[in-house]
C-alpha cells in the first residue's frame, strides 16, 4: 500500500469515527441515489409513479439496516481495538500483582534515574534560570587572554563597546557575584549578590515584585546611586514581608543602601549553584569589589557578562561579530587590550560559575544512567519473557480462532506500553522528589544558599515520553518476537513443545543475562576508578597542612575602610589573635588556596634574562603576610619568610617556589637576583616548597609571593594555627573582631581540609551519583540472574530428579547450579572489561592519579561482581537440593 | 427460471473488484452490471451491495469519489486502488485453484 492511500484510508477511518452524523448523510445520499434510478428505470419500463417508488423500495430492503451496516463496516477498528487492548491489559497486570510490581519496580527505578538527570540537565545546565525570558538563547560572555586557555573577566569600558556596538545581540548585561555584609540590627552577616547593569531586569524578563528595577543612569558615578533590588527570600526572611519595604535603608558593607524594588518569588538571580540575595548596580562597585573606581579603567577586569542573541542569530555568527569588537578595541587601546579577546560560551558551559563544575560529572551521569535502564528493560523483558511462557496456550487459542498476528503483537505492545507508561509516570515522580538532591551531595556555605534544581518542563516530559516509547519497543518486542514461533499444531498439542519452545527462550534470556551483568560490571569498574581518585585526591598532599589550621576573613572593603584604616585593623587584629590562647601562629593573605577566587598574574622578566614584554612568560602570585609559610607549613627551602619590616616603604622583595626558581634559574641560588614584576625589580629572598594552588589536579607550576604591605588588598584571608581543638577557636575570634569594629563581619571559619573537601567537591558528587546508580544497577542485574536461575531450576526439575535418582549428592547440584550463574556472570565480566576498557577513558578529567585502566579497579569490580553472582544463585541452587526425586519423576 | 443459487460465501467481493476493475462505477450501475454480467444466476440483493462497497473501501482496495449522476444527484463513484488489483489477483487465483478442484471432483463422480 502506497503511504498516500495508507494516508487516506486512515483518513477516512478517523473521518468515520469522528464524523458518524456526516457519514450516515453521505449512506444516505447513495442509497437515494440507487432509488432515483431504480424509479426512473421502473417508470421507463412503464409504471405508473407510485408503484414505480413502492417496488423500488421494496428491491432495496430495510434501508435502515443497510445504514447501519455500512456504518459497521466503517467503523474505526484500530482506536477501538487500543481501547480493548489496554483493558484487557490492565486486567492483566492486576491479575500477576507481584509480577507487576516486580516490572514496575525495575522500570520506575531506570526511568527514573534517567529523569532525574535529565531535569539537573535541564535546570541546572540548559535553562539555569527559572524565571528568566529566552534561556534558549542566552550565552554567557567572558574575555579571552592570548596563550591562556581560560576565561577571564571583562573590563566595563569594553562590555559597554560589545554593549553598544553588537547588532547580533538582543541584550548584553552584567551580572557578577559579589558579598556583602549585612547589617540588619546588631548583627552583621554575610550574603551574596549581584553587581548588575542597569538593563539587567529588562534584559532578563523579570520585574520586581514591588518598586522598580534600575534607570539607565544607575550604573554611572562613583558610588553615585546607593539602591538595591533584594531577593523575594531575603524581604520574608530578614523584613518578614514588610509591604513598605520600597524606600526603607538597608546597609550593605555599612553603606546605606535605599530599597529600590523586591525581585518576584522564583528568581535566584543569574548563578548557576547560589540563590543571590540582592542586585546593586554597576555603580556602587567600588563599595562590594576591592581596587578602587573601575568603571573607566580598560585595565581593570571584573566583569562576568550574559548576551541574549536575536532570534535565528547563532553564537558562532554573534562570536564573529563580537570578536570583531575586541579586535576593533585591540587596536584603539593597545596599552590594556593587547593579546585580549571576549568570547561567547554556551550556557551549559559558562566558566565562571558551578555550571562548569559539574558539566563533566552529568556528563557521565547521561551514560550511566541510560545503562541502568538497559539493566532495568532486560529485567522487564526477562519477566514477560517468563510470562509469555504461561500465556502460550492463551495466545494458541486465540491464534486458532483466527486473531491475526498482527493483532496478537498490537496487543503485547500494548500491554507493555501500559507498564512503560506507568515505570514513566513513576520516574518523573522519582525524578520530582530528587529534584534537590544535587544540592545534598555539595558541601554547604555558610553565607550562601545553594540552589540546584531540576526542571521538569515540556522538554524532559518529551525526553521521557520518548523513553516510554523505546522501552515499549524495546521490552514489548522480545516476547511478541515469541509468538512468531509459535506454531499452531504444536502448541496445542501441549506441554511436549514446551521444552522445545523454552530452549530458545533460554538463549535470549541468557544472554541478556550476559548483557546486564556487562553493563553492571563497566559501572562497577567505574565507581571503583572514581572512588580511588577521590581517596587519592584526598590522602594527596596539598602542600600546606590541612590539620589544626583554620581560615577565616574579614572584609574591610564591605565595612567601609580605606587602605590606611584597613592597615591599622589589620595590624591591631593580627597582634590580638596572636595573644590568644592556643594560637601558635598566624598570617594574611589575599587569596585562599584551592579558593574561588584568581590569582593575580603577571608577566615575569629575571635578571641578564631581559626580554620584550609580549615574550615574557606570565605567572601567578599570591600576596601573603608575615609568617605565611610557618603558619600553613609550607616548608621554606632557603631563605627567609617576609617580615612586618617588608611594608610599602621597604625595597620590593619576593619569594619564588621551587619550580620557578628551577625554571628560570637554572639550579643557580636564586636569592638576592632580581625579578621584574609589574614594571618593578623585586629581589628574591627566599625559596618556599611547590603546593597546590588553583586545585588538587594541578602539576607544579612556577608561582611566587610577595608581601601583603607592597600590594594591598583589605579582604584578605586570615590563617590561624592553634595547637587546641579547632571548633573552639570561631568565638575567640569573633569577639576579637566585635571588640574592634562591630561592624565588621567575619567571612565563614573552616579549616584548610575542609577548603580542600571543597575543591574536591565535584570528584565527590561524581563519586556518589555513579556509586548509588553503579550499586542499583548491581542489584537489578542481580535480581535478573536470581531470576534466570531459578526459573531454570524450575524446568529442569526433572533432570535435577534423575541426576538425584542417579546419585548426585546436594553440594554436587549446588556446584552445578552456582556453576550455570557464575558461567552467565563471566561471560558477563569478559564482554563488559572489553568494553569498558574502552569506555572508562570518558572518566578522562575526573579521574585523578589513577589510569583508566587500573587493574586494582577491575580486580575490585571482579571481586564484587562475583560474589553478587554467588549471593544471587545460592537460593534458587538450594531450592535444587530440596527436590524430591520421586515426586518429580512420577508426574 | 431457476431460482438464484445462494452466493458462494465471499465471492462477492471478488466481483465487485472484478467490475470496478474493468471502470469506474456508481453503486446503481453496480448493480445494473453485477445482474448483467452473471445474468440472473447470482442474486446479489441490494442490502448486501452497499455493505460490501464499504467494507472494500474501508479496507483500501476501493476508493470513492463524490461525482453527479445523469440528474443532478450526487452520486458516489468507486475505483479500483493499487491494492485492491493485488487483492484481485490474489483472490482470482484463490478462485480459479478451488474450482479446477472441485471441477475435478465433480467430473471423478460422474465418471
Amino acid at each position: 500500500m502506497s503511504f498516500v492511500e495508507r494516508f487516506s484510508s486512515l483518513c477516512l477511518r478517523t473521518r468515520a469515527l469522528f464524523r458518524r452524523e456526516q457519514v450516515g448523510q453521505e449512506i444516505d445520499d447513495e442509497l437515494r441515489d440507487h432509488l432515483e434510478e431504480q424509479i426512473a428505470q421502473n417508470v421507463a419500463a412503464g409504471m405508473p409513479a407510485e408503484e414505480a417508488r413502492s417496488q423500488a423500495l421494496r428491491a432495496l430492503g430495510g434501508i435502515t439496516q443497510i445504514r447501519e451496516q455500512c456504518v459497521e463496516a466503517k467503523r474505526f477498528n484500530a482506536a477501538e481495538d487500543f481501547v480493548e487492548d489496554l483493558r484487557y491489559g490492565l486486567r492483566q497486570l492486576r491479575r500477576n500483582p507481584g509480577f507487576s510490581a516486580l516490572a514496575l519496580l525495575c522500570l520506575v527505578l531506570g526511568i527514573g534515574a534517567n529523569a532525574a538527570v535529565f531535569s539537573w540537565l535541564e535546570g541546572v545546565l540548559f535553562r539555569p534560570y527559572p524565571a528568566v525570558a529566552h534561556q534558549e538563547r542566552l550565552v554567557a560572555l567572558a574575555g579571552t587572554s592570548r596563550g591562556e586557555s581560560g576565561a577571564t573577566e571583562i573590563a566595563w569600558p569594553d562590555l559597554l563597546a560589545v554593549r553598544e556596538s553588537c547588532t547580533q545581540c538582543e541584550a548584553v548585561f552584567v551580572s557578577k557575584i559579589t558579598s556583602s555584609t549585612l547589617n540588619i540590627g546588631a548583627r552583621a552577616e554575610v550574603t551574596v549578590g549581584s553587581i548588575v547593569s542597569a538593563n539587567y531586569f529588562d534584559a532578563i524578563g523579570v520585574r520586581p515584585a514591588l518598586g522598580r528595577g534600575f534607570e539607565p543612569s544607575e550604573e554611572t558615578g562613583s558610588n553615585a546611586h546607593p539602591v538595591v533590588v533584594i531577593s523575594d527570600q531575603l524581604w520574608r526572611r530578614r523584613f518578614h514581608g514588610d509591604p513598605n519595604i520600597i524606600g526603607k535603608v538597608q546597609r550593605l558593607n555599612n553603606v546605606p543602601h535605599i530599597i529600590i524594588g523586591v525581585a518576584p518569588a522564583g528568581f535566584y538571580g543569574t548563578f548557576v549553584g547560589w540563590a543571590m540575595q540582592f542586585w546593586v548596580p554597576a555603580s556602587m562597585e567600588e563599595t562590594f569589589e576591592s581596587g578602587g573606581y573601575k568603571l573607566e579603567d580598560r585595565g581593570a577586569r571584573w566583569v562576568e557578562a550574559y548576551a541574549r542573541l536575536k532570534p535565528g542569530v547563532t553564537r558562532a555568527q554573534a562570536q564573529e561579530e563580537v570578536s570583531a569588537i575586541a579586535a576593533r578595541l585591540e587596536r584603539e587601546y593597545p596599552a590594556t587590550n593587547r593579546g585580549r579577546g571576549m568570547r561567547l560560551w554556551p550556557l551549559w558551559a559558562t566558566p565562571f560559575n558551578n555550571a562548569g563544575t559539574l558539566l563533566p560529572t552529568l556528563e557521565i551521569m547521561i551514560v550511566v544512567v541510560a545503562f541502568v535502564l538497559l539493566i532495568a528493560c532486560a529485567n522487564v523483558a526477562n519477566l514477560l519473557l517468563v510470562r509469555s511462557f504461561g500465556r502460550r496456550q492463551e495466545m494458541t487459542v486465540r491464534l486458532a480462532l483466527g486473531a491475526s498476528r498482527v493483532r496478537l503483537l498490537k496487543q503485547l505492545l500494548t500491554e507493555t506500553l501500559i507498564l512503560a507508561a506507568l515505570g514513566t509516570g513513576g520516574g518523573l515522580l522519582v525524578a520530582w522528589l530528587c529534584r534537590h538532591a544535587l544540592v545534598l551531595l555539595l558541601p554547604a556555605r555558610s553565607g550562601v544558599s545553594m540552589y540546584l534544581p531540576g526542571a521538569i518542563d515540556w522538554r524532559v516530559m518529551m525526553l521521557n515520553a520518548g523513553i516510554c516509547l523505546a522501552v515499549t519497543l524495546m521490552v514489548g518486542m522480545v516476547p511478541a518476537l515469541q509468538t512468531r514461533e509459535l506454531q499452531l499444531a504444536d502448541a496445542l498439542r501441549s506441554e511436549a513443545s514446551a521444552v522445545v519452545g523454552a530452549r530458545g527462550r533460554a538463549w535470549m534470556r541468557s544472554g541478556m543475562i550476559v548483557f546486564q551483568v556487562a553493563l553492571s560490571f563497566i559501572l562497577l569498574v567505574g565507581a571503583a576508578l572514581l572512588m580511588e581518585s577521590l581517596e587519592k585526591i584526598r590522602t594527596t598532599s596539598p602542600g600546606f597542612s590541612t590539620t589544626s589550621v583554620v581560615q577565616t576573613g574579614v572584609s574591610l572593603v564591605a565595612a567601609g575602610y580605606d587602605v590606611p584604616r584597613a592597615r591599622d585593623f589589620q595590624d591591631e587584629l593580627m597582634d590580638r589573635v596572636r595573644a590568644m590562647p592556643g594560637v601558635e601562629s598566624a598570617a594574611y593573605a589575599r587569596l585562599s588556596p584551592l579558593g574561588y577566587g584568581s590569582y593575580s598574574s603577571t608577566p615575569i622578566a629575571v635578571d641578564g634574562y631581559d626580554v620584550p614584554l609580549e615574550d615574557q612568560p606570565t605567572v601567578e602570585y599570591n600576596q601573603v603576610g608575615p609568617d605565611y609559610f610557618a603558619t600553613l607549613g609550607i616548608g621554606l627551602l632557603t631563605g627567609r619568610e617576609f617580615t612586618r619590616n617588608d611594608n610599602e616603604n621597604a625595597p620590593l622583595v619576593a619569594i619564588v617556589n621551587r619550580t620557578m626558581a628551577v625554571g628560570f634559574w637554572r639550579g643557580q641560588d636564586p636569592i638576592g637576583r632580581r625579578v621584574k614584576i609589574k614594571g618593578g625589580w623585586a629581589r628574591v629572598v627566599g625559596v618556599a616548597a611547590d603546593s597546590k594552588y588553583e586545585s588538587m589536579r594541578e602539576d607544579p607550576k612556577p608561582f611566587f609571593y610577595v608581601p601583603l604591605r607592597q600590594d594591598f588588598a583589605r579582604g584578605p584571608v586570615l590563617y590561624v594555627r592553634t595547637s587546641g581543638p579547632v571548633r573552639g577557636i570561631a568565638e575567640a575570634l569573633v569577639s576579637q573582631v566585635h571588640a574592634l569594629d562591630a561592624n565588621v563581619a567575619l567571612y565563614e571559619l573552616l579549616t584548610l581540609q575542609e577548603q580542600v573537601n571543597r575543591s574536591t567537591s565535584p570528584q565527590l558528587v561524581a563519586v556518589t551519583l555513579v556509586s548509588l546508580l553503579g550499586g542499583l544497577a548491581v542489584i537489578l542485574a542481580a535480581v535478573g540472574l536470581y531470576g534466570v536461575i531459578s526459573y531454570s531450576v524450575a524446568q529442569s526439575k526433572r533432570e535435577l530428579g534423575l541426576r538425584m535418582a542417579l546419585g548426585a549428592d546436594g553440594p554436587r547440584l549446588l556446584r552445578m547450579v552456582i556453576g550455570r550463574g557464575l558461567r552467565l556472570t563471566g561471560g558477563g565480566i569478559l564482554l563488559g572489561a572489553a568494553a569498558g576498557f574502552a569506555l572508562t577513558r570518558m572518566l578522562g578529567k575526573l579521574l585523578f592519579n589513577v589510569s583508566p585502566h587500573d587493574p586494582v579497579a577491575f580486580g575490585s569490580a571482579l571481586a564484587a561482581m562475583t560474589m553478587i553472582a554467588i549471593a544471587a544463585c545460592l537460593l534458587p541452587a538450594w531450592r535444587a537440593t530440596r527436590i524430591n526425586p520421586t515426586q518429580v519423576l512420577r508426574s | 427460471m431457476s431460482k438464484p443459487s445462494e452466493l458462494v460465501q465471499g465471492t462477492l467481493d471478488m466481483l465487485l473488484l472484478k467490475i470496478l476493475a474493468l471502470e469506474p462505477l456508481n453503486g446503481w450501475a453496480i448493480s445494473l452490471r453485477l445482474k448483467q454480467i452473471s445474468g440472473e444466476v447470482l442474486g446479489v440483493s441490494v442490502g448486501s451491495l452497499y455493505p460490501a462497497l464499504h467494507k472494500l473501501e474501508q479496507r483500501g482496495w476501493i476508493r470513492a469519489e463524490w461525482g453527479s449522476s445523469g440528474n443532478n444527484r450526487r452520486a458516489k463513484y468507486y475505483s479500483l486502488t493499487r491494492m485492491g488489483r493485488k487483492q484481485l489477483e490474489k483472490e482470482a487465483a484463490a478462485w480459479s485453484r478451488l474450482s479446477d478442484a472441485i471441477t475435478a471432483i465433480v467430473n471423478l463422480r460422474e465418471a
